[in-house]
């Protein structure tokens, strides 16, 4: 029990796949706590950079944004079998993740935050300017992804353990590739990158595989959340978007995927039951946001190691 | 493009460059000083912009909603400086970034309670609502000029202030070293106050110029903060001379780029698909400079830290 | 103040409300059913730099419900304003909430096209009656017509389309465009030529996020059109028009859509007197359900109303007319639905009615800025540019005749 970097995610899991047998089985609070899952994945998938890697990346809603966009493509192709867009999704963003990721981590820090945010403007303008696909108005899906032709993916209960399991595949992935040898490498090079030259390692090959198994992951978000809203649009890949993102993986804390996931979690519910219970409901999640930061020291999860 | 044109939005682009430099300035140094990230020196250019035109609009004049605007601008820099950033000094970049986007949402929302969530205006000076007719049919309006004027000069008493003073050392000793600094006996502490009351009021000063030109509106200060950055990259973070330079640069780049790309394109296809994919590149343009001088100079033009 | 007064009316009235069927102990179930309120969706942005058009539509429909005592067809009324945030995916799971945890019996509103295409599915699958009363996108008038959705504004073709007509008419042959560039400014764009035969000297597109307009005045000072179109809504607009007039281009005739307009004007003041502005509606419509309606909404919320706000006026009169028509029996949707299409109510517009596309047939204005003796500025009709307009793609739109 010692460990919350385990029994913390297995309990948050256990608790949303019982959620829709514990009162929450209704359209509208399922929709929120997969809107919450997928966010969650983008996150854990962010995580593996800032966290691992020390990548701070503000583009990695475009990497969402290109899994969204590939179903938009797909759809519009007539295209909406599963077992093509997924991966087809998951390959747009990863080969976005490899080209920009190419130029972006011969830089570091602060640099490396600009460059990704740089790389994601350029993909939020392209896709407003793509007339074809609604251009900055959007472009809505009139199904979700079929499975083999069935239209399982419409069935919010069904859909609800989709986004489930595939945020439990991403976390499991994530907390096994810091744990391995390759992890490893990614923190030695974060901590002391000479020492870790001198040892023989050139973090540049990690470093941007780190960045491309994130981009995919991301992409794989962004299938999700195309199929979530059954709506795509630029505002996807904006830039606050990224910001977010980012402000979730912090919130929860670095000390792993769980903070990750603890954050974004945190970030949508609260979000939420704010904004539904007052109007200027930011007058109060801004100072939060700034207590959490003063006095949660490593995060939420910082929290509990502690208590 | 004729030459007379080019040449006025070659104008425009020092204007618009100078603004920028306005508020690039005292987040570079902020930055540079205090090795501290502070996403919220947008909201203190917004800030600004809503001090002067109230303030204006109280006392009549815009002389003395500048004058006036100017110290409420540091007196509340400082308010903040001394409730949020003060505690956040000697945490690292992700926490300052975190804490710093707290206050954003919420000054962002402040001044929607406190004006409305209608845009609202300041009127230009009457001294210098005139124009300059630059070329047939255009009047170049004094007030930018005004902005030129007043831009280039603050560079001016800033490099003074970096390069002359006591105080000006010591702020580029603790741009490139700052542990030594600490340990040569100066109160950073104070040095810090100092740099960052200093910023606000820049970025004040800058929100209030922009003010009668541009709208005064909720979350005025969000794109303008995300273009400061790139300035600040792009020139080397800590560094005046660079976020001068590097501002001026984004600020031709923006505005000629606008004015040729549709052009450009127009030899490479048709017209109206010209104008989009012109108009999308335009907007990419900056972000496209920065990747690539971030690509062969990572540090960016004129580092700070050697 | 004005706040409290009427809600102390609305209390006043669903305690009688509840008397009554307490009264009726054996009253049929429908009459309880009755008695809960109707639930109404507001969907108006209420953050970032277009939050005050929001803020126009939501009042708008505030002055409404207190005009009909915060009743529509006599049943009581709980407004819940969704703020879209103007991001699509919080759109959409904001109302998808609205739909199920609130049942919500109609969803109004909606400032934008974009927001409006998001939430399109969700609501009028559930169906549920969607009204927009601003977003006019063609999308949803020709081919994507919909049994379940009304619109109480335009489309967004027909303004555009009016300030092309005006040019014709004015005899400007020479005319410059310039919009931002996303879809409602190719659509802008688009919708002025349809009626301009004249020379287009040059399109420019500029980034929605744009600040200073001084490039594009350079270049429409070396180009001396007879006049220039422009759509450059909330504060793209505010900018543009007080460097336009900075920039000595004023004796330029501006002519524009949704660029002067109340909501922007106080910012914009007499940079933007003379210009002028295609639109279904000014202040100064001279008709009494007009004048009641802006002189309290001036009194209610202290500035002068948009079309944003009429419209959103008009939407709360005909749901008003639409429940009355059906005595509150919210369930029969085809009833319902031939209820609102009737538009049975008096419109802040004079004349209106809908199309075969469930979108206005109206007459649109060419208006201009005026200062009022009062010093607030506000847009004037001018003259009538076309009358009982029917949009384009109505022609397009096959609507089924029952749901």
């Amino acid at each position: 029990m010692s460990n919350p970097r385990l029994w913390l995610p297995l309990l948050v899991f256990a608790g949303l796949a019982a959620a829709p047998f514990l009162g929450l089985g209704q359209g509208h609070s399922l929709t929120l706590l997969a809107r919450g899952m997928i966010f969650g994945l983008a996150a854990v998938s962010l995580m593996l950079l800032v966290g691992g890697a020390g990548l701070v990346s503000l583009g990695h809603a475009a990497m969402m944004g290109m899994g969204a966009y590939a179903v938009v493509v797909l759809d519009h192709a007539g295209i909406t079998e599963a077992w093509m867009v997924f991966p087809a999704g998951i390959l747009a963003a990863a080969l976005f993740a490899l080209l920009t990721g190419a130029i972006a981590i011969r830089t570091s820090g602060v640099h490396f935050i600009m460059i990704t945010l740089a790389f994601g403007q350029m993909a939020f303008f392209t896709t407003s300017s793509l007339a074809v696909y609604g251009g900055d108005d959007g472009y809505t899906l009139f199904s979700r992804t079929e499975v083999f032709g069935a239209r399982w993916l419409e069935n919010r209960l069904i859909f609800h353990f989709v986004c489930l399991g595939l945020l439990v595949a991403c976390w499991a992935l994530v907390q096994v590739l810091l744990e391995s040898r390759f992890g490893r490498v990614l923190r030695a090079a974060r901590e002391n990158e000479t020492r870790a030259r001198a040892l023989g390692f050139s973090p540049t090959p990690y470093r941007l595989l780190a960045y491309v198994i994130a981009g995919a992951m991301g992409g794989l978000a962004g299938v999700l959340l195309a199929n979530s809203a059954e709506f795509v649009a630029p505002a996807y890949l904006a830039w606050q978007r990224s910001g977010d993102l980012l402000f979730m993986v912090i919130l929860g804390g670095l000390a792993g995927p769980h903070g990750a996931l603890v954050g974004a979690l945190a970030f949508v519910l609260v979000e939420e039951w704010l904004s539904h219970a007052m109007e200027h409901w930011r007058l109060v999640f801004g100072p939060l946001l700034i207590l959490c930061v003063f006095f949660l020291r490593g995060g939420i999860v910082g929290l509990l190691r502690r208590g | 493009m004729n030459t007379t044109l080019l040449l006025v939005q070659g104008l425009n682009g020092l204007q618009f460059g100078v603004l920028l430099f306005l508020v690039a300035a005292g987040l570079t140094l902020v930055f540079g000083v205090m090795d501290f990230i502070n996403l919220a020196h947008g909201v203190q250019y917004m800030v600004g912009a809503y001090l002067g035109a109230s303030l204006a609009a109280l006392t009549g004049s815009f002389w003395l909603g500048l004058l006036l605007a100017l110290p409420a601008a540091l007196v509340f820099g400082l308010v903040l400086e001394f409730l949020v950033f003060r505690h956040l000094y000697d945490r690292d970049h992700l926490s300052q970034v975190l804490a710093t986007f707290g206050v954003i949402l919420f000054l962002n929302e402040g001044v929607k309670v406190v004006f409305g969530a209608a845009p609202m205006q300041m009127p230009v000076p009457e001294l210098l609502s005139g124009g300059v007719p630059l070329m047939d049919g255009l009047l170049y309006p004094t007030y930018r000029l005004a902005i030129l004027a007043a831009g280039l000069a603050t560079a001016a008493l800033l490099w003074f202030l970096v390069e002359r003073t006591r105080a000006g050392m010591l702020v580029r000793a603790g741009a490139t070293n700052a542990p030594m600094v600490t340990a040569l006996g100066v109160d950073i502490r104070r040095l810090f106050m100092l740099v960052f009351g200093f910023g606000a009021m820049l970025a004040g000063f800058a929100g209030v110029m922009a003010a009668p030109i541009l709208s005064v509106e909720p979350g005025m200060g969000d794109n303008l903060l995300i273009l400061a950055f790139v300035v600040i990259v792009i020139g080397g973070i800590g560094s005046v001379r660079g976020a001068f330079v590097a501002a001026l640069l984004v600020g031709l780049v923006e505005t000629i780029g606008r004015g040729l790309m549709p052009d450009l394109m127009r030899l490479f296809m048709d017209a109206s698909s010209a104008r989009q994919t012109g108009a999308a590149l335009a907007s990419m343009l900056v972000y496209i400079v920065m990747a690539a001088i971030l690509a062969f100079r990572p540090a960016g033009l004129f580092p700070a830290r050697a | 103040m004005a706040f409290q007064e009427s809600g102390h009316k609305t209390g006043a009235t669903r305690r009688g409300l509840l008397l009554a069927s307490g009264a009726g102990v054996l009253a049929a179930p429908a009459l309880h059913a009755q008695a809960a309120p109707i639930k109404v969706g507001v969907v108006a942005v209420q953050t970032g730099p277009q939050a005050a058009l929001g803020t126009q539509l939501r009042d708008g429909w505030t002055m409404g419900l207190r005009h009909l005592n915060n009743q529509l067809g006599g049943r009581a009324v709980e407004t819940i304003v969704i703020d879209d945030e103007l991001r699509p995916d919080v759109a959409v799971t904001k109302v998808r909430a609205a739909l199920e945890r609130d049942r919500v019996d109609f969803v109004v509103g909606v400032v934008f096209s974009n927001i409006l295409q998001a939430i399109m599915r969700p609501v009028t699958e559930s169906g549920t009656f969607l009204i927009s009363s601003n977003a006019g996108p063609s999308t949803f008038a020709g081919r994507g017509c919909n049994p379940f959705f009304f619109n109480t504004s335009y489309n967004n073709d027909q303004v555009h389309s009016v300030m092309g007509q005006a040019a014709q008419d004015l005899g400007y042959r020479r005319v410059f465009l310039m919009t931002p560039n996303y879809q409602a400014g190719r659509d802008a764009m688009a919708g002025f030529k349809s009626r301009f035969q004249g020379e287009v000297l040059d399109e420019v597109y500029v980034p929605l996020t744009q600040l200073d307009f001084s490039a594009e005045l350079a270049r429409i000072a070396s180009l001396r059109p007879d006049a220039i179109f422009t759509f450059m809504p909330g504060g793209l607009g505010v900018n543009l028009v007080r460097q336009y007039r900075q920039a000595g281009l004023a004796n330029i005739p501006f002519l524009s859509t949704f660029t002067v307009d109340e909501a922007t004007l106080p910012a914009q003041g007499e940079a933007a007197l003379g210009f002028y502005s295609g639109a279904n509606w000014a202040p100064n419509m001279d008709n009494a359900q007009n004048t009641r309606f802006v002189r309290d909404f001036e009194a209610a919320f202290n500035y002068v109303p948009a079309t944003y706000a009429a419209q959103s006026y008009d939407t709360a009169m005909l749901l008003d007319s639409a429940v009355r028509k059906v005595g509150g029996n919210l369930t029969d949707k085809n009833a319902l639905r031939a209820a609102i299409a009737a538009a049975d109510f008096t419109s802040v517009r004079g004349g209106f009615r809908f199309g075969a596309n469930q979108y206005p047939v109206q007459d649109f204005w060419l208006c201009q800025v005026v200062r009022r003796p009062d010093g607030k500025f506000q847009t004037q009709t001018v003259r009538r540019v076309l009358e009982a307009n029917v949009d384009p793609w109505a022609a397009q739109c096959r609507m089924p005749a029952r749901i």
